[in-house]
């Protein structure tokens, strides 16, 4: 089979890019409507500031593991 | 001593500078992989000596320590190290166990006081002049803590909710339309199974790895432009300043993977306790 494209160089580095808009609009989604609801209830700052730091956890694993990947099986 | 090599000529220095004629030796994955000091034998398996091993020791021995001579004395009025231990425990207790798991949380607050006093003090060895290396920066650390933690909820789960149940009521959540079972109950298995100690691991491991590689590549880089030209001097100096923003910005991450890692762990105990409903 012969080769129409070709991609060469650090191609680990346009994987961490793609894995990391998904967690981008996340995290951004996260803190958007975290700091919302603060601000529309103070009193509640405690549960609402911990299940935010939660859900931008869960969230940033997907993008570190598109920044490690490469590492770990790249040439 | 750790080596900073980079793949390519051999002739060319281990920090090579601009007039050097290298190129910039951007650091690679080769830094985490540092030199054991010696490595013993015992039993048919090698136990390597090295920086992490050396330093995950220091690190148990300052926790272990500071926390058993804060609760030594013990007075009614507390002393400066008493007080400092017990704002120690009571952040675990009032930040982490109660608030995730609730009143029954108060027992677990040993275990997770000391995950993340542990984790915390192991990243903070990445900023620590002399140290700078990231415990949490080799995947077996929290590979094994992770393990840890997985046996300890695996087994409050089958303790508390029965060894069958305490799967079924993870993969067959209440309240949602049957047929969805058919697509919802693997999912959920593998979450509990794998996903969950996988990612907490990985985690903590990448962020690490992340930070210390980005903290290496200015700090490098700072050196490598250093030369009595106004591109040298202006870029030698920005590249210190973001090293040292970025010490700041690494050392935020460094206790706030910490926190995450307890926190998760006291999210996952909790599961094991309540089945969802």
């Amino acid at each position: 089979m012969s080769v129409l494209a070709e991609v060469t160089g650090s191609i680990g580095s346009i994987g961490y890019g793609l894995a990391a808009i998904g967690p981008g609009v996340g995290i951004g989604i996260i803190f958007g409507n975290g700091v919302q609801a603060i601000a529309r209830q103070p009193e509640a700052y405690g549960v609402i500031r911990q299940n935010m730091i939660l859900g931008f956890a869960l969230t940033e694993a997907l993008a570190l593991i598109g920044f490690v990947v490469p590492f770990v099986f790249g040439a | 001593m750790s080596v900073v090599k980079f793949s390519g000529d051999t002739s060319c220095p281990v920090t090579p500078h601009l007039n050097s004629g290298c190129g910039f030796p951007a650091p690679n994955a080769e830094i985490f992989f540092l030199e054991p000091y010696t490595t013993l034998n015992i039993f048919g398996m090698d136990f390597v000596i090295g920086k992490t091993s050396i330093l995950a020791a220091l690190v148990s021995l300052i926790v272990a320590t500071f926390f058993l001579a804060a609760a030594r004395p013990r007075k009614m009025v507390p002393g400066k190290l008493q007080s400092l231990g017990e704002q120690a425990y009571l952040f675990v207790r009032d930040q982490i166990a109660r608030e995730v798991i609730g009143k029954d949380g108060d027992r677990f607050v040993p275990f997770l006081g000391s995950l993340f006093f542990f984790v915390w003090i192991s990243n903070l060895m990445g900023v620590i002049p002399g140290a700078q290396f990231p415990i949490m920066s080799s995947l077996a650390f929290p590979v094994s803590l992770t393990l840890m933690v997985y046996a300890t909820y695996m087994y409050i789960g089958m303790k508390h909710q029965g060894p069958i149940k305490f799967f079924t009521s993870a993969m067959f959540p209440p309240g949602v339309p049957k047929a969805m079972y058919v697509l919802l109950a693997p999912l959920e298995l593998l979450q509990l199974v794998v996903t969950r100690p996988v990612t907490q691991a990985i985690r903590l491991f990448a962020n690490m790895f992340a930070g210390h590689l980005l903290l290496t590549t200015f700090t490098l880089a700072a050196y490598y432009l250093l030369s009595p030209s106004i591109i040298g001097v202006l870029g030698s100096v920005t590249s210190f300043g973001v090293t040292v923003v970025l010490t700041g910005f690494e050392m935020f991450i460094q206790g706030l993977q910490a926190f995450i890692f307890t926190l998760l762990t006291a999210v996952y105990i909790g599961g094991s306790l309540h089945a969802e409903h």
